[in-house]
């Protein structure tokens, strides 16, 4: 298509070449039909070796470039993918055996608090039995001071009395005064 | 030269702006310039080859997965252009894409190149942008009619409209069909011979002492214009044959 172009502007410019040269100073060179030829010739030649430089060479490493870099940060998305996964595994495994050493402690206390639950009440078992023990005892003693102390009243009671009747010149046998304080401190 | 003699009618003042536009050859003085003859035209041609074979064959030479800045800037640049075919011509119009590239690219580096001092813009020139824009005003007419057949047609009757009026508008769709390697020529040679032009205006004005602050000034915010202009005309284009393309391969509105 372009050497037709260039074709006709020759056979044109033939012509117009003399004459355009003449008015060439006076005119505008873009109208100086003479240079024509010359000009599209040397375009097409330019036109056609950047044609060919960049459709063989320049665009096809270009686009391979591109897919390569594409692909590359496609790669490196995935392998982020991936390690974000790991980290998350990791988490949960953290996580997991966080939970399980809570429990295991959780048990120990429990098996501790039931341990020292159990030697408490066995002390306690103790020490009662032993309170009890000491609180019979002195009630015992209690029993028998209060007898011996009863004992002694009634003696003392006797040997009053006997004394005071005798002061007051009566003469009461023992027996008597043994069975009347009896009978009072009964009462 | 005729140029030198016309300036000195103006005095003091010589304005030359369209001068830097002369095709020259490179050797052998003011000869004949035939077709196969060396000139500052396919001098700045060989260099915009240059600077693209630098940029996208030298600067990706390492195929790093982390990029070098040269490797960086062919990877954007290959990014966008090829976003924007699937984007706007749609995942079939893919396989144009190094055809799109090339002009783009091509385009692109002549512009910049271009705006250099003392360089030759080789996208001013009609004769280089009527090829591009019927090299693609070609293509696109080929490509609708071998994948669409009779049905490429389709572009220009417009089945929404109501039926009286779908003659008018192919009439118009059909003109605006062909205006579209002339404008689309126009356009991108237009603005870079344009923005040339006025630079060297401004430098002609530059000469004389009091205006040539305001002169000097004038032209570097026209030089920032310029190289905006020269990425947008860039643009421009490849963008306008992508959607011709999507035309050609969707001729349905």
């Amino acid at each position: 298509m372009a050497s037709g172009t260039e074709q006709t502007a020759t056979d044109a410019a033939h012509g117009a070449a003399d004459m355009a040269h003449e008015a060439g100073g006076a005119g505008m060179p873009q109208l100086d039909f003479g240079t024509f030829p010359n000009q599209i010739f040397w375009l097409v030649v330019a036109l056609v070796v950047i044609f060919f430089v960049l459709s063989r060479v320049a665009l096809p490493r270009i686009a391979s470039v591109l897919a390569e870099r594409q692909g590359t940060i496609t790669n490196d998305i995935a392998a982020a993918e991936e390690l974000k996964q790991k980290a998350v595994e990791a988490e949960d495994a953290y996580n997991q055996a966080l939970a399980e050493a809570r429990a295991e402690a959780q048990k120990i206390a429990a098996e501790a608090k039931a341990e020292i639950q159990a030697e408490l009440d066995k002390a306690t078992a103790v020490a009662e039995a032993e309170i009890s023990a000491k609180a019979a005892e002195s009630e015992k003693a209690i029993a028998d001071i209060r007898a011996g102390a009863v004992e002694s009243v009634k003696a003392v009671a006797k040997d009053a009395t006997k004394d005071i009747l005798g002061a007051f010149g009566t003469k009461a046998d023992a027996k008597s005064i043994t069975a009347a304080v009896t009978a009072r401190m009964k009462g | 030269m005729a140029t030198e003699a016309h300036g000195e009618e103006t005095g003091g003042l010589v304005f030359h702006p369209l001068d830097q536009f002369i095709v020259k050859p490179l050797f052998g003085g003011e000869g004949p310039i035939h077709w196969y003859t060396i000139t500052n035209v396919t001098l700045w041609l060989a260099l915009a080859v240059l600077a693209i074979i630098a940029l996208f064959i030298f600067g990706t030479r390492g195929r790093a997965v982390v990029p070098s800045r040269s490797q960086s800037v062919a990877e954007v640049l290959y990014g966008f252009t090829y976003k924007m075919v699937e984007d706007v011509a749609g995942k079939d119009a893919v396989k144009f894409f190094p055809y799109i590239f090339t002009l783009f690219m091509f385009i692109l580096v002549s512009n910049y190149l271009g705006l250099l001092p003392m360089s030759f813009a080789t996208t001013s020139h009609i004769a280089v942008t009527a090829v591009l824009a019927l090299a693609v005003f070609l293509t696109v007419t080929i490509v609708g009619f071998v994948k669409n057949g009779v049905g490429f047609l389709s572009l220009f009757w417009v089945s929404s409209a109501p039926l009286v009026l779908r003659p008018i508008l192919a009439i118009i769709e059909l003109i605006s069909y062909f205006v579209r390697p002339v404008s689309h020529s126009i356009r991108l040679g237009g603005n870079i011979m344009a923005g040339h032009a006025v630079m060297k205006v401004f430098a002609g004005f530059a000469a004389i002492a009091a205006v040539s602050p305001i002169a000097v000034l004038s032209i570097t915010a026209i030089y920032g214009l310029e190289m905006l202009v020269a990425g947008v005309q860039a643009y421009v284009f490849t963008i306008l044959t992508v959607v011709y393309l999507k035309d050609a391969l969707h001729p349905a509105h």
